[in-house]
């Protein structure tokens, strides 16, 4: 099982696969309080997808953990769980803890 | 495309379906097949998964799988789909939901998950099943020919949402072959279909074939977003 603290990483590595391919304008930092989604982000529509399948891609790839995060509880919440790196990071401990008390 | 290539084809226990899985397995490509039901054939190269299209968490399964044998997908075939001959009066709910359920959100969640893995690729292929009977409106299929227009649809915008991922969309529309899926309709209106071809033949496999050939092509990443009508409709 992924701590908190893992997947806050998981994230970042994500990022810097992202910031690889991004002009400086683009680049996000490796922050917690980096916003991904509404206000205050630099990213557009596109950015946020590519962001949310890398970051599928590493659960999948690195733990054997197949989410699909663009899920219809992410897009019911009247607060995004895409808003910043902290907010995904507790969705995705959410998540996972979900599907280990099935 | 990866070397061998992998390429997912939905629907592959009978019919197209089986005839793609033949086709791409002998061809060099490591393929990947699904159905609801189990097969009766084995071919080299070819692995199966018994599972139902739109069931989401069966689906995220066997991408999952993928994900961990092959690294990636190459190619996707959206050859799954169920058809409903019938006039609209007599047509009930359920059955008309099962139809766009499987043809139009199954397509769709293929593709999306497609997507996910040829991005990790850099590039890929996806073809989807369109049908003559959209641009016919043919009579007797308003549900089917509904949701074959939903994947035309589907297809044209998918192509312009995954160009950035150098992923090409597009879609071949069979005519009437010779398969259980227009089995219970009568010959008569089959053959009225066919006269309203620009060439009036019966399509074969290797017609579906050809155009999928097509598209797969590393030659073919120019194209996307098109819909290829057989016969000449």
């Amino acid at each position: 099982m992924l701590t908190a603290n893992d997947i806050i990483v998981l994230i970042f590595e994500a990022i810097d696969e992202f910031n690889a391919e991004q002009d400086e304008s683009k680049r996000l930092k490796k922050s917690p309080a980096t916003a991904i989604f509404g206000r205050g982000t630099v990213l557009d529509s596109l950015d946020v997808v590519n962001l949310i399948v890398t970051i599928e891609g590493k659960l999948a790839d690195g733990h054997e953990i197949f989410l699909t995060l663009a899920n219809e509880k992410a897009m019911s919440r009247k607060v995004s769980p895409f808003r910043t790196v902290e907010s995904l990071a507790a969705y995705i401990e959410e998540l996972l803890q979900e599907g280990s008390d099935e | 495309m990866s070397d061998p290539a992998v390429v997912l084809i939905t629907g592959t226990r009978k019919g197209i379906g089986r005839h793609l899985a033949e086709h791409y397995a002998g061809g060099g490509y490591r393929v990947v097949g699904c159905s609801r039901k189990p097969i009766d054939y084995q071919l080299d190269n070819y692995e199966h998964h018994c599972l139902d299209v739109t069931d989401e968490p069966a689906v995220a399964r066997l991408f999952g799988a993928i994900r961990s044998a092959h690294g990636g997908l190459d190619a996707l075939i959206n050859n799954a789909g169920i058809a409903s001959m019938n006039h609209a009066l007599l047509t009930p709910l359920d059955t008309a939901g099962r139809v766009l359920k499987t043809n139009v959100l199954g397509t769709f969640l293929f593709c999306r998950e497609a997507a996910k893995l040829m991005k990790k690729r850099g590039s890929g292929r996806i073809v989807n099943f369109s049908s003559v009977a959209v641009p016919l409106k043919l009579e007797g299929e308003a549900v089917y020919a509904a949701s074959k227009a939903a994947v035309t649809t589907l297809t044209e915008i998918l192509a312009r949402e995954l160009a950035p991922m150098n992923v090409t969309v597009n879609a071949v529309g069979p005519t009437p072959i010779k398969t259980d899926l227009i089995r219970s309709v009568p010959e008569e209106k089959l053959e009225a279909i066919v006269r309203r071809q620009a060439i009036a033949r019966f399509g074969q496999l290797r017609d579906v074939v050809n155009v999928v050939d097509f598209f797969l092509r590393p030659e073919s990443d120019f194209v996307t977003g098109q819909t290829i009508f057989l016969g000449g409709v």
